[in-house]
């Protein structure tokens, strides 16, 4: 019915068809498994149930709450209306301080407790994430 | 002094725009290029001149510079802002179009003449951006006594090179994308002008190749984290026209043999342009936070945003309205050979783009639509990019054996006794290590193949394809240091007083001592660390921290010793009010090599570049 040439090419925009689907597919995937969800101290106070995946939480490095070990560092995460713990053992940037915004990675140990894997290092003393300028304007 | 120079600024425009409309006149174009060319660069030197002299009563130099700040950083400082730095945007767009009206007189008048309009008419869009939203010469007063300074960490020597180099590639696709636009109309596109474009395409894929390596070798050192590569947006914006570019000058290589892959050609050359002007975009916006931003404000954002989609419906308009394809003669491919491998390659390419583009841009349209925040990181790519790695090194070490149009496979066992020999060795390195066996010999299988492969074209080939060849080594040289890097990497981070020692297994790290000392623009603190391995073998590393006096900021800087092996990388810091120190140190092996492939890439570039030279 038709020429070889013609079913040639449709199969050809098949298969064309078919790995773009799927590569989409596996993009979407892949997104889903890895992105990192940003969560104020608040918004973590209302979360239903503790979820097992890496997040980021940012705000403010409490005043006075910062105390180093050999192994690790704790500090309190503040946005002025709930505060969360951290627990963190890594490398600290250089405009880690007490006052400063902060934004850390890591995993949830209960709505209280956080041990992060990560601390975010950030260039400019007044920058702040737009993440933790959001979370304290207030929400 | 800077009110003249403004108002100067002003009547260059003026005149410029002006001129335009003349410009239909073949030999007045140069002249007029040339005089805006110049134009610009009077302002751009008078702006140096001013960082120079610290004058203050311009405010980009009250905003970036200080008194006490070292010449090299003033002179670096005038395009370390973002009025200084679309300027030299400028500056480049109104080089690039005078070298080439210069470079291209054989080619067709019609031609010239349309290539020039299209990039006058990107260089009048950045005019007015630089007019409207961030005219460097902007008065104040009264004249402050002082500025506010730099930020420090762009206070670097491969960061000051690393602006003008990267812009040269960025903007220098500027000409590329106007170029295609003046052929489409004519019907130009075709083996000759793959062979004259092919010498800008070279240029600006080399100029962004050592930009990328500038800024990677940069955030290496000075940010402290001791990699090379974070997968952060900004780094993929420029990844991004890189793999554009690169997919661009292989599908060119195939124009100038063959007269095919047309359409894959323009719209190629004009994604490259529309990903660099996408990267501004987000960049000056403020939407992605990074060193890059240098202020945010959205009048910025979208302007560029409307000029980009202008650009980018113009130059749509004209590939769906003006491109025939002629009915190409040989069209159809055989399934072996030089052009379907490329084409292959071409496809993987465009895939790791997709990926960076919608790792980079996901969480932005998120925010947007639901204020959701996310952020994608470097799992997100490895997942993505790296199984379709294998394929795409084999694919480059066969797809250059093939021949042009059709070919065999016959007489081919070196390519078999490769396999197998990049594959035994693979096992042997992997098969101690305590990680995933199976991918990490595949990887690194196909990376040695890719060693090998074009290691022995070195010798048997000579000088027949040495440009790709060089190419294609520092690219397998630079997967596989890669690799090695991830797979043996150590790193120990941990809280230590001074006089305190950390005992590994391996080596202990011994605190010694602080000392102060002061540098022309800021304080240092420098630490003293012992490193003493277990067989007795010790070695002093002295990482520093830096307070700089204006702007009030602290820095580390890491202390690294080099050698061709690996890279011993430390790094300390303050924590308030705590005596403890907080250190980070990293073995890091094949990190020269890293650099070095890099370089041995765009050698590969550059020596094409020089042949072509040659040949004409």
């Amino acid at each position: 019915m038709y020429g070889r040439k013609v079913k040639l090419r449709f199969f050809f925009v098949l298969l064309i068809l078919i790995t773009l689907i799927l590569s989409v597919f596996l993009v979407l995937k892949s997104l889903e498994e890895n992105v990192v969800y940003f969560q104020s101290p608040t918004e973590i106070k209302v979360l239903p149930e503790i979820d097992r995946k890496k997040i980021r939480v940012g705000g403010m490095v409490k005043k006075d709450s910062i105390s180093i070990e050999a192994k690790k560092i704790k500090f309190i995460i503040t946005d002025f209306k709930n505060e969360i713990n951290v627990i963190y053992s890594g490398a600290v940037p250089n405009l880690f301080s007490e006052g400063k915004g902060v934004v850390a990675e890591g995993f949830l140990k209960d709505k209280n407790f956080f041990l992060a894997t990560k601390i975010l290092a950030k260039h400019d003393e007044n920058y702040m994430p737009p993440e933790v300028k959001a979370a304290l304007e207030g929400k | 002094m800077a009110f003249g120079l403004c108002s100067s600024f002003l009547i260059i425009l003026f005149s410029i725009k002006n001129f335009r409309d003349t410009i239909f006149f073949d030999n007045k174009i140069i002249f007029f290029t040339f005089l805006q060319f110049f134009f610009v660069v009077v302002s751009f030197l008078a702006l140096i001149f001013s960082f120079v002299n610290s004058d203050f009563s311009n405010e980009t130099v009250f905003n970036h510079s200080h008194t006490t700040k070292p010449l090299f950083y003033k002179i670096s400082g005038t395009w370390g802002n973002h009025e200084g730095s679309l300027l030299l945007w400028l500056l480049v767009l109104t080089l690039f179009i005078f070298l080439f009206l210069l470079k291209s007189k054989e080619q067709p008048k019609q031609y010239r003449i349309l290539t020039s309009l299209f990039q006058q008419i990107i260089i009048i869009g950045f005019f007015v951006f630089v007019m409207k939203t961030s005219n460097p010469f902007n008065y104040i007063f009264p004249v402050p006594n002082e500025g506010l300074g730099l930020n420090p960490i762009l206070q670097d020597p491969a960061l000051a090179i690393h602006p003008p180099i990267l812009y040269l590639g960025y903007v220098g696709s500027s000409i590329i994308f106007s170029s295609t636009l003046a052929a489409i109309p004519l019907g130009y596109v075709s083996k000759d002008w793959a062979k004259h474009i092919k010498k800008w395409v070279l240029i600006s894929w080399i100029f962004l190749t050592l930009g990328i390596l500038l800024g990677s070798i940069w955030a290496y050192y000075e940010l402290g984290w001791g990699g090379f590569w974070f997968w952060d947006p900004v780094e993929n914006i420029s990844l991004m026209p890189w793999l554009a570019l690169t997919t661009l000058l292989h599908c060119i290589l195939v124009l100038e043999k063959r007269t095919t892959l047309t359409s894959w050609v323009i719209v190629l050359s004009i994604s490259t342009f529309t990903l660099s002007m996408c990267g501004t975009f987000l960049v000056r916006s403020g939407i992605l936070n990074s060193i890059h931003t240098f202020a945010n404000d959205p009048e910025r954002g979208l302007f560029i945003l409307i000029f980009l989609f202008i650009l980018i419906f113009l130059s749509l308009f004209i590939f769906f309205f003006f491109h025939k394809t002629k009915n190409e003669k040989s069209n159809s491919f055989f399934w072996l050979s030089k052009e379907t491998s490329i084409l292959i390659n071409n496809w993987f390419m465009m895939y790791f783009l997709s990926v960076v583009l919608i790792g980079t841009v996901y969480p932005i349209f998120l925010e947007v639509l639901s204020t959701e925040k996310i952020s994608v990181g470097p799992p997100f790519y490895n997942k993505l990019i790296i199984p379709f790695m294998v394929p795409f090194l084999f694919a480059m070490a066969i797809g250059p054996k093939l021949k042009w149009i059709k070919s065999d496979l016959q007489n081919k066992l070196y390519l078999i006794s490769f396999f197998v020999i990049s594959f035994l060795l693979s096992i042997i390195i992997i098969r101690n290590l305590n990680i995933d066996f199976l991918i990490n010999t595949i990887l690194v299988t196909s990376a040695f193949y890719l060693f090998f492969i074009t290691l022995r074209d070195f010798f048997i080939k000579k000088f027949v394809n040495l440009s790709q060849n060089i190419a294609h080594f520092g690219f397998s040289l630079l997967i596989l240091s890669i690799l090695f890097n991830n797979i043996f990497s150590t790193e120990i981070i941990t809280n230590l007083k001074i006089g305190e020692t950390f005992q590994t297994e391996k080596f202990k790290i011994n605190f010694e001592n602080v000392e102060e000392k002061n540098g022309k623009n800021f304080k240092a603190i420098i630490g003293k660390f012992n490193i003493e391995n277990l067989n007795g073998k010790s070695e002093v590393l002295k990482p520093e921290l830096r307070i700089y006096n204006q702007p009030n900021i602290v820095t580390s800087e890491a202390d690294i010793k080099t050698n061709l092996l690996k890279d011993r990388f430390m790094t300390m810091n303050l924590v308030q009010n705590e005596d403890y120190f907080n250190i980070r140190y990293q073995v890091k092996p094949f990190m020269i090599w890293i650099w070095f492939s890099v370089l041995l890439i765009s050698i590969g570039g550059l020596r094409s570049l020089m042949q072509k030279k040659n040949e004409s």
